[in-house]
């Protein structure tokens, strides 16, 4: 049977996060009543002409130094022509031939831990369209153009991927990217981020792209996976039984779980794209590009980098941490907080304990890092108990469970349930002394040679101290008492 | 004394600040003559009396308070492409018969602010879409010098309504003659800025990198008052031009001695002989005021007509897509689904000629034919451009006629569109090239008016305003009335 290989390409749309749409004033703010937030240019009444908002031009800039692309110096606005009632003017403005970003590349890490380079073949800046209602109409249709105008950045890769997983961590890395820059939100939900991939199959080791087809309506990682791979199963299955894949756009339905043909090649419009004689061309100047450049912020892959060489974490632990902005300023707030506790040398410490505990307690709860209900301070002073003994991290554990649902101080809690660690060797011997006394045959078996009950003894001194004696400090009077 | 209507735009102002009469007494006057003359003229759709005599009265206050402005008080008519606020703006067609403009198109608010008082609201070709005001969902409109031919177009409404002296003057737009073929068929002073000068927001676009709005008054002088108000920077029009608009009024009268005029060679290849003579004729007033004469050869200007009638249209077809009876304007019956709707309301709406430039600007947009056509055509208005820029370093102005023949009669050219579309043969080129142009009357011909045409490179404004204003001074034949207007 031969075998295939899967290649993939995907156009995000980011939406762009101004306050006011790409060509007219009127807000972006999502939610409004029906068409409160479309005024006259974004109803496309007779007479009235677009004007270019200059922090969509300053967004599209600034993910273009994030990607190492190229910001054209000219660039050009065409209209895209095609009927539908939720387009207002009769045509989209959109970049076509010229757009403002091209040739950038943007790395992803696989399962493997090897590195990937995705390029972006272009990103150009385009208006939203609006949204057509076809419920509760009573056989008619409604139309809500709030959206319309809204400033989009469509993100157009090369077809570099061989998997679903890699789409995804390409589609991940994108929107870790523009969160990062501030230029969109990301929120898949409300449609701020979303995507159409270009799939096709090949068999391995031919060179020559297979036929692709369009997937639409992608907005969520986990529909683009499952979409990415009916597709696939569906291309290779069609081809073995002889069949041909016809150029097409589909459309996945997330509740069947499949992709559906939407239009063939031949049924798609022609655009007519010409350059739109409303606007002219967008002149950046170096200046702007450079004044751009001094905004960026540490873009994701630099922070990693910086949090293994610098903390010696793992690459994938850095990865981890730096998948949102919010995610590695929480961590390094932590590290802050433990450095003015004069608690150095507990990056390891910190991270396995943002992305362990703190991140499945957001998760459990479905809160952002910057809504935890535990702070970096008080991670960090909980962080700081086990750094200096007082607990045991296992104990730490339940602590952090009962500073989530109390929202008090590591301190309080410990202080509270009587949880600080036993470190006295006196007390420690003490107890030692009454668990042998209680436990004679053990203690005999034990001295002639039974070495695993060395554990049992453990157990019953963490028991009657209710886990709180230093679990090393256990081990090696243990050793000393019960020798013959 | 004299009749109020035979006084240009700069006499009535003296009047009004001399308190010899007052804007309301001027804008009765005018709204009597249009009630009166109108009909047979058909020229204007819209009268807006009420709100005439309303601003008339706010013009007579400040006025009588000492804070009028040169405009203050004057009477005009906008062509119905301009939106109005609350006001019905056809743009001549079946389209918007029903549309109510909830803005005013910066233009309009322009003037209003200088005191201006709005008559009412010219007829014109559907969309700006014709050469003859017959393509007009409204009807044809008649030339004042002879109802049975036509005024030209597409601003034959303004134009009409100027030469019959039912207003002062009148806005206009030009894409490709539709200010200076009827100021030049009327016996007008037709005037089309710099593309970029005057804003176009709020003005229907039919071809957005070729339109251009402008004015169609008594004198050139009259046309430099307007303009004074109407031109300058929009931030709600990308591509209007962020340059000081100088004082045109205060440039009227340089002198002319050594002006260097260019005769383009292209414009009097083939010239019928009475309109050369007449052009001929005009130059040697020039010449008189110490002008010289140099031919000038544009060798891309022949294209001209061919590179217009793929530019336009494809432009129009993308333009006129926004017309689809779902937020606006005019909606068929009972739709039964919605390609029905877009197809009867579109079908309904539009007439014959709006439907051929957008079948041939789809056409020409197709995929397989962009390149051969809009690309084509986008590299001929470039040489043509350019053609004119050379020409410029030679001359100040360009100087030919206007139109190939003066007005030709109601329907001799309607079923005939390449014939019809020759006629923009001589104005297209400072369309194509986004330079400003004008036409002033300079003979007659059969009893018709005939038109000269000045072209001037970019932002020359004032020049024109000044080499026209020269000619005025030294004829008459801007001061004739057709008879039955006098």
């Amino acid at each position: 049977m031969m075998s295939w290989e899967t290649v993939i390409g995907l156009e995000i749309h980011a939406q762009l996060a101004t306050r006011s749409k790409i060509f007219s004033s009127a807000a972006t703010a999502y939610g409004a009543a029906p068409n409160a937030q479309a005024n006259l240019v974004d109803l496309g009444y007779p007479g009235v002409l677009p004007v270019l908002n200059r922090d969509a031009v300053r967004m599209a800039v600034k993910f273009g130094l994030a990607v190492g692309a190229q910001v054209a110096p000219r660039s050009v606005f065409a209209r895209k022509n095609y009927f539908y009632p939720d387009l207002p003017k009769g045509y989209q403005i959109s970049q076509y031939e010229k757009p403002v970003v091209e040739k950038g590349k943007l790395q992803i890490m696989l399962d493997d831990g090897t590195i990937k380079v995705i390029g972006i073949t272009r990103a150009h800046l385009e208006e939203d369209a609006g949204k057509s209602l076809h419920e509760d109409f009573q056989g008619a249709s409604g139309i809500d153009l709030n959206r319309a105008g809204t400033p989009l950045l469509e993100i157009v890769s090369e077809p570099d991927m061989r998997s679903a997983k890699e789409a995804v961590a390409y589609l991940k890395k994108v929107h870790t990217l523009v969160r990062y820059l501030e230029i969109c939100d990301g929120n898949m939900q409300e449609g701020s981020f979303r995507c159409d991939a270009n799939v096709s199959v090949r068999p391995v080791g031919q060179e020559k792209f297979g036929t692709r087809c369009e997937i639409k309506n992608l907005n969520s990682f986990r529909y683009i996976e499952k979409a990415i791979n009916y597709e696939v199963a569906r291309q290779i299955e069609e081809i073995e039984a002889g069949r041909k894949i016809k150029q097409e756009t589909r459309l996945y339905d997330p509740d069947k779980g499949e992709t559906r043909s939407l239009r063939s090649k031949e049924e798609a419009n022609d655009y007519r794209y010409f350059p739109d004689p409303d606007l002219l061309p967008v002149v950046i100047e170096q200046a702007f590009v450079e004044s751009v450049r001094g905004t960026l912020p540490e873009l994701p892959d630099q922070k990693a980098a910086r949090y293994v060489e610098k903390f010696g974490l793992s690459a994938y632990d850095a990865g981890v941490l730096t998948a949102s902005r919010e995610m590695g300023d929480f961590y390094e707030s932590v590290l802050a907080a433990l450095q003015a506790k004069n608690l150095a040398g507990h990056e390891k410490l910190a991270a396995n304990w943002t992305m362990g505990e703190l991140s499945a307690a957001l998760n459990k709860d479905n809160v952002d890092v910057t809504q935890s209900r535990i702070d970096a301070a008080r991670l960090a002073g909980l962080l700081a108990r086990i750094a200096d003994e007082t607990i045991s991290g296992k104990i730490a554990k339940e602590v952090f469970e009962a500073m989530w649902a109390e929202g008090s101080d590591a301190d309080a809690i410990i202080e509270a349930k009587g949880l600080k660690q036993i470190t006295d060797t006196g007390a420690i011997e003490k107890t030692i002394d009454e668990v042998m006394a209680a436990n004679p045959k053990q203690l005999a078996d034990y001295r002639s040679g039974k070495d695993k009950l060395f554990g049992f003894f453990v157990g019953q001194v963490m028991k009657v101290t209710a886990g709180k004696a230093n679990p090393a400090q256990v081990n090696d009077l243990l050793k000393k008492k019960l020798a013959p | 004394m004299t009749e109020l209507h035979h006084l240009t735009l700069a006499e009535l102002n003296e009047g009004l600040r001399a308190r010899r009469f007052s804007s309301v007494e001027i804008t009765r006057h005018f709204l009597a003559r249009i009630e009166r003359l109108n009909p047979a003229l058909n020229a204007v759709i819209t009268v807006t009396g009420e709100q005439a005599l309303a601003a008339a009265q706010r013009a007579d206050r400040l006025l009588a308070a000492g804070e009028a402005g040169d405009l203050t008080g004057l009477p005009i008519i906008h062509k119905d492409i301009f939106c109005t606020d609350g006001v019905l703006t056809t743009c001549g067609s079946r389209m918007l018969s029903n549309f109510v403009a909830p803005y005013d198109a910066t233009l309009v608010e322009r003037l209003s602010q200088a005191g201006v008082v709005m008559l009412g609201k010219a007829n014109m070709d559907e969309f700006a879409m014709g050469s003859s005001n017959e393509t007009s969902w409204y009807g044809p409109v008649k030339n004042p010098w002879d109802l049975k031919k036509v005024p030209g177009g597409s601003s034959g409404g303004s134009a009409a309504s100027v030469a019959a002296r039912i207003t002062p003057a009148a806005t206009a737009t030009d894409t490709g003659g539709s200010i200076r073929q009827p100021a030049a068929l009327t016996g007008l002073t037709g005037f089309k800025p710099t593309y970029g000068r005057v804003s176009r927001y709020g003005m229907i676009a039919f071809a957005s990198s070729l339109d251009q709005a402008g004015t169609l008054t008594l004198t050139a002088k009259d046309a430099a008052l307007l303009m004074r108000d109407m031109a300058g920077f929009d931030a709600k029009d990308s591509t209007s031009v962020d340059t000081p608009v100088p004082d045109y009024v205060a440039a009227l009268d340089q002198p002319l001695n050594g002006l260097r005029i260019g005769l383009l060679k292209e414009f009097f290849d083939g010239l019928e002989p009475r309109m050369a003579t007449l052009i001929r004729e005009a130059l040697q007033v020039y010449e008189r005021r110490g002008a010289k004469l140099f031919e000038v050869s544009l060798p891309n200007l022949p294209l001209s007509v061919p590179t217009y009638y793929v530019v336009a249209p494809a432009e129009c077809s993308s333009n006129l897509s926004r017309f689809d009876g779902v937020r606006f304007g005019y909606r068929c019956e009972n739709p039964k689904d919605l390609l029905d709707l877009y197809k009867r309301s579109r079908g309904e709406g539009f007439g014959a000629e709006v439907k051929r430039r957008i079948m041939t600007g789809t056409y020409v947009l197709s995929a397989g034919y962009y390149d051969a056509y809009y690309l084509r055509a986008q590299k001929v208005r470039r040489l043509i451009t350019d053609d004119f820029a050379r020409a410029f370093k030679q001359v100040d102005v360009l100087m030919g006629p206007t139109s190939p023949t003066p007005a030709f009669d109601i329907g001799a050219k309607v079923d005939d569109p390449i014939t019809m579309y020759l006629n923009d043969i001589y104005t297209i080129g400072a369309n194509l090239a986004g330079l400003p142009a004008m036409s002033i009357p300079c003979g007659k011909i059969d009893g018709l008016p005939v038109g000269l045409q000045i072209i001037g490179p970019h932002f020359a404004e004032a020049k024109l305003f000044n080499v026209a204003h020269g000619y005025q001074q030294d004829t008459l034949w801007h001061k004739e009335i057709p008879k039955g207007y006098e």
